[in-house]
């Protein structure tokens, strides 16, 4: 057990090194220069020349991947030039680790910009996350409960009509009807739950439905298969031959067997989710890091793109590994060598 | 939705494999069929499948005629008409959007384009996009997993490695942070510059990133199917590796291709509408259902049918799909429980 998630944890490491060496490789082997953004409209090619010797744009391609790396684990200055620290150091920028870079667009670096959006993410990933796995999972069950009859049809196709709007249809849908003109609930906003935790729910309680939205339709058929699965086995018709009641047979041995596949899925998908969705945040304005990601793809603004993509991938290879482990130990039928 | 085979089938079901390993005669009046024309009777029988089947037909012979339509003159997608709207924020004259006689939908705010045009020419291009991209996931998928699970050892360790890696990218946000990148190298390549570019992209990036899921569900299938009699005959006679994949594997892998692309179509659709939405997708004044729907989105309350209109084609496409594909799924692999 010990030795499996050690190992697990240790591709984990290789598969985020090799990650972050294709996300490098992909976006500064891109066409944008990202001195002539840092340099600003009206630049000479001498001066956008100048900034990339200062910014270090000009070094090899491995050289620049490893000043990056070198920033996660150590401190970098923007630009890092001794003869501007010497002329001018009011102009640097100092970055702690983990830096992820400066963005030119922002003038700010890059783990400022990331720190201040992420608890808006997570907070909406984690609200959204309790609405899907609550709705989608009963629904499921009810669902498998009346198999064939009109409930199971009638939850099965709801999660399916949910499931095929656009996320951002439904969200505007929410935001312009529900919100502004039918007024039921208050105009979403973010506040922070620690602050105020009754404004949290109600500022963010359409979001969280829009996310939870796309997840509720897969809850729904996941749970019922794997209920209808377990429903079939025969340590059922033990439990029904020594003469438990339904309701034990049903709550103590039917749902432990099938929801414990889907606390993997479920694990899996918050894990995707923390670093943002984009599309909700822009809809309901949020400033996440979903809708910095957005911002950064159409400004065109390089290192923050560079360190979301890595940040969420992060997540999501963490989260494959806890959710790997955790099985191992909540099923016992499953034994790693 | 879900059609368990009842008694005939069965039957049927049973004399197809007694056809195939025994050499007792059949009696005349069993009719031998084959699985896909079970599969067909099956469909025929659901009715909801049935449903799905008629409007996406409908939905694809439209997008077909189109182009045709824009051309004789009689959909005009870019024709704009000021005097049919007025007002702040230009808003259509008349009740619902200004439906009449000659726009049927209702005209869009601020230039006059004809909705309906615009929404039946959408279809066409989001049709076309999400059927590109899933195309390109489909043959990148099935080579892989063709490949993969048919020469096990490194290739099979090199390419699971590369799924896993593909599925490790968060895959919005890496569509969104590759857009810049990648639509100004597909520029450099001679594509015109904006909407085509951008098309080029949806279709390869999309499609790209949809691989992994195809070669998985292609692997497990071909790890099973390499272990049977026909593909040991065909090697024990000297059968190439490409005559192996192609001639003896592929021709039973059609099922789940089949499943999976009219499962995986409408994902495509959807993402190019949220793509679209995001700035980085198909812009205005080229209509696909996500550019339309994008240019709605700030007028939801002042012009609902703009809003609505766009946005309901786009959910009774993605429904019709997944029904079909829910409905394809039960009917050639009745086993599977989902």
């Amino acid at each position: 057990m010990f030795a499996f998630a050690v190992r697990r944890s240790l591709a984990a490491v290789v598969m985020l090194i090799v990650m972050s060496m294709v996300t490098f490789l992909l976006f500064i082997a891109s066409a944008t220069d990202p001195a002539r953004i840092a340099c600003g409209k009206n630049c000479t090619p001498a001066q956008i020349a100048d900034v990339k010797h200062s910014l270090g744009y000009d070094k090899p391609i491995y050289a620049q991947y490893g000043l990056f790396v070198e920033g996660l684990v150590h401190e970098r200055n923007f630009p890092d030039d001794p003869a501007i620290e010497k002329n001018a150091p009011q102009t640097i920028v100092h970055c702690s680790a983990p830096c992820f870079g400066y963005s030119h667009i922002n003038t700010a670096l890059v783990s400022t910009l990331i720190a201040q959006r992420l608890p808006v993410s997570v907070a909406i990933a984690i609200f959204a996350f309790v609405l899907w796995m609550v709705f989608g999972v009963l629904s499921g069950i009810v669902a498998a409960l009346f198999r064939g009859r009109w409930p199971d049809k009638l939850l099965v196709g709801l999660a399916l009509i949910g499931y095929s709007f656009p996320t951002f249809f439904i969200g505007l849908v929410l935001y312009q009807y529900v919100a502004l003109k039918w007024q039921i609930v208050p105009v979403p906003e973010y506040i922070s739950i620690f602050h105020d935790p009754i404004g949290f729910i109600r500022g963010g309680i359409l979001p969280a439905l829009t996310l939870a939205m796309i997840y509720i339709a897969g809850y729904v058929r996941i749970t019922r298969a794997y209920m209808l699965e377990a429903m079939g086995e025969d340590y059922l018709r033990t439990a029904r031959a020594k003469g438990l009641t339904e309701r034990k047979v049903i709550f103590k041995h039917t749902l432990r067997a099938a929801l414990t596949p889907i606390t993997t899925i479920a694990g899996l998908d918050l894990g995707a989710l923390l670093a943002g969705a984009a599309i909700t945040e822009t809809v309901f304005n949020f400033n996440g890091v979903g809708k910095l990601a957005v911002q950064s793809a159409v400004n065109g603004d390089l290192p923050v793109n560079v360190a979301i993509v890595l940040i969420a991938a992060t997540f999501i290879i963490v989260a494959n590994v806890l959710v790997d482990v955790l099985y191992a130990y909540i099923d016992p039928r499953v034994r790693y060598a | 939705m879900s059609v368990t085979p009842m008694g005939p089938d069965v039957v049927e079901a049973e004399t197809v494999v007694s056809d195939d390993s025994s050499d007792v005669s059949v009696e005349q009046a069993i009719a031998g069929r084959t699985p896909w024309q079970l599969a067909w009777a099956r469909i025929r029988r659901d009715r909801t499948s049935m449903v799905a089947l008629v409007i996406l037909v409908i939905a694809i012979v439209v997008a077909l005629l189109a182009p045709i339509m824009v051309a004789v003159g009689l959909l005009k997608p870019y024709e704009t008409h000021q005097n049919l709207v007025q007002g702040i924020g230009s808003i259509p004259t008349g009740a619902f959007g200004g439906i009449s006689s000659h726009h049927w939908l209702g005209v869009v705010p601020g230039t006059g384009w004809d909705l309906l045009s615009r929404i039946i020419l959408g279809i066409t291009l989001s049709l076309l996009i999400a059927f590109c991209a899933t195309l390109v996931s489909l043959v990148l998928g099935t080579l892989a997993g063709l490949i993969s699970g048919y020469l096990g050892r490194w290739p099979d360790f090199w390419i699971s490695r590369g799924m896993d890696l593909v599925l490790a990218f968060p895959q919005l946000l890496m569509l969104l942070a590759l857009s810049p990148v990648i639509v100004d190298r597909i520029t450099k390549f001679g594509v015109p510059t904006g909407n085509p570019s951008r098309i080029v992209y949806l279709i390869f990036v999309l499609g790209f990133f949809g691989w992994p899921y195809f070669a998985r569900i292609i692997r497990g299938q071909v790890l099973s199917l390499r272990e049977r009699e026909f593909i040991e005959a065909a090697k024990s006679i000297g059968a190439s590796n490409r005559r192996i994949y192609f001639k003896e594997l592929l021709p039973n892998l059609w099922a789940p291709i089949l499943i999976y692309f009219t499962l995986n179509l409408p994902v495509n659709i959807s993402a190019e509408a949220a793509l679209s939405f995001l700035g980085v997708g198909v812009q205005s004044p080229t209509p696909t259902l996500g550019s339309v729907l994008t240019d709605a989105a700030s007028y939801s309350t002042a012009d609902p049918v703009f809003f609505f209109a766009p946005g309901i084609v786009i959910f009774i496409l993605v429904l019709s799909f997944n029904l079909l594909g829910d409905g394809l799924r039960d009917a050639l692999d009745p086993k599977s429980s989902r």
